[in-house]
């Protein structure tokens, strides 16, 4: 009995040192700030200088479709500023998705030191090489002269003219393509329910019943998949139709009105792109970019 | 009678398409794919680093031609490592590229520390280029080897855990080894890199 319980606790101990075993191992960090064009946690730059700069990153994203970020920090201690870049960028994911056109410049002031992390398919208009000339012929000189706001501006409108140089392809609505993702996912769902799922449901319960079973589960699939109410449905009343109408003209005819019904319906559900403001597109990072101090 | 048949065939629906979507198969396969490529990536990038070695050496050689000892412990230790066939499948051999590439960053932070007593070498142009572009790619390795290692923790575990670990067996997936932290502070801290003379930073205003 004694032994069973010392084992009993050696387990729940051992639980106990699971559970904390990620948060012991995981060094201190300081918290990333929420994602926007310009950030000044030491309040170096003025209202009207970050929103001139802001402006002029907007501007340059409408034109171009990439989205450049400015970031000033007090200090990334304990974390080496190359550690904190790469996950700020990775958090951010700045740039558009498959393009991976970002490119943030961190400040971090009491430390001394900067970094421009750039996105991976940015390397090649602003490889290590010209990120750190940037550094050296626009940051630190200004820096050390304790213009911040002149340094900033000079060093982003340089990375601007070097992105503007690598032909990127033209910016468009974010919306489109992340509608069609989601609707990626649920298509083979939806096929196999509607074929193998409907059948059955429409055996067990009879035609009426069969249908609507079938369709609220496959709206119920597609709303957890893709979490939009507006295709959730669509995907419902698909089930629904293809249940209802399966099997009045053989198995073949299945799959055909299946898929016309999928071509017809329009889906552009609401939901995406997560209303106004700025956020990242999906950008991938890999530790491009150069560090310097001043 | 019937409905027990009922029942029957709609419990046999619900199992069939939760073994569908819950047997891991898809997940396994998309990790699998996910490991290869973060393991290309890695690869990739200490070829860069062997890359620019050379260049670096020879460079170096042209101000600091007496520092022989640190200049061939670099070149060495170079074409050790890359004479390392790694398969990222094997413990043994991973742990093997690990060591070489280990060793190949010990003996390119001494040279670095050496560089430092020749003014005029990191004042050359091709020298400083040199740096920023070895500072970059040692900071791509850290990215790489970090995100490698995680790829390898989350398919190792997708593969350990039921029901996958069912899936692995049936298609014989096999736990994938992953980078070692014995040496982590060794190979992942970067030869660090100072282009400012002027060794306390001056008060900013």
């Amino acid at each position: 009995m004694r032994a069973w319980r010392r084992s009993l606790s050696a387990v729940a101990a051992g639980l106990v040192l699971a559970l904390l075993a990620p948060l012991s191992a995981a060094p201190a960090q300081i918290a990333l700030p929420p994602v926007a064009r310009v950030t000044d946690l030491t309040g170096t730059l003025t209202v009207q200088q970050q929103g001139a700069i802001s402006q002029t990153l907007a501007a340059f994203e409408t034109r171009k479709g990439s989205q450049i970020a400015v970031v000033i920090v007090p200090t990334t201690e304990p974390e080496d500023i190359d550690a904190f870049g790469i996950r700020l960028a990775d958090a951010w994911k700045l740039g558009r998705k498959g393009i991976d056109d970002g490119a943030i410049l961190i400040v971090a002031l009491n430390d001394h030191r900067m970094r421009f992390e750039i996105g991976q398919g940015l390397e090649g208009a602003v490889p290590d090489l010209a990120a750190s000339r940037i550094i050296d012929e626009y940051l630190r000189p200004q820096f050390r002269a304790g213009d911040f706001y002149g340094g900033i501006n000079a060093a982003v409108d340089r990375l601007i003219r070097l992105v503007d140089g690598e032909p990127l392809p033209a910016p468009q609505a974010r919306q489109s393509q992340r509608s069609a993702g989601g609707l990626q996912h649920i298509l083979p769902v939806l096929l196999i329910l509607g074929l193998v799922g409907g059948p059955i449901l429409r055996q067990l319960f009879g035609r009426p019943i069969g249908a609507i079973a079938t369709g609220g589960i496959a709206g119920f699939i597609a709303w957890l998949l893709v979490g939009v109410v507006g295709i959730a449905a669509l995907a419902g009343v698909a089930g629904f139709v293809l249940t209802l109408i399966g099997g009045l003209g053989g198995g073949r005819f299945i799959g055909g009105s299946g898929m016309g019904g999928f071509g017809g319906g329009g889906f552009g559900g609401g939901g995406f792109g997560g209303g106004g403001g700025f956020s990242g597109g999906g950008g991938g990072f890999s530790g491009g970019g150069a560090s310097g101090s001043w | 009678m019937r409905s027990m048949l009922r029942t029957l065939m709609l419990l046999s629906g619900l199992a069939l398409s939760a073994l569908l979507s819950g047997c891991g198969y898809n997940a396994i396969q998309n990790l699998d794919e996910q490991t290869k490529s973060g393991w290309s990536e890695v690869l990739n990038q200490y070829q860069r680093r062997a890359d620019l070695i050379p260049n670096l050496v020879s460079t170096v050689k042209g101000y600091a031609a007496q520092e022989q000892a640190v200049l061939i412990g670099v070149t060495e230790a170079r074409a050790k490592a890359t004479q390392v066939k790694v398969d990222a499948g094997d413990a043994e051999s991973l742990k093997k590229f690990q060591q070489t590439q280990g060793e190949l960053s010990g003996a390119l932070s001494r040279l670095l520390v050496v560089t430092e007593n020749y003014p005029q070498l990191k004042s050359d142009q091709n020298f400083r280029e040199l740096q920023v572009q070895l500072e970059g790619t040692e900071n791509r390795i850290t990215v790489a080897r970090n995100r490698y290692i995680k790829t390898v923790q989350d398919y190792n575990i997708q593969i350990r855990d039921f029901p996958g670990n069912l899936t692995a067996m049936m298609f014989g997936y096999k736990v994938k080894p992953n980078f070692s932290v014995e040496n982590e502070a060794a190979i992942s801290k970067a030869p660090t890199v100072d282009f400012n003379s002027a060794p306390a930073p001056k008060p900013s205003n």
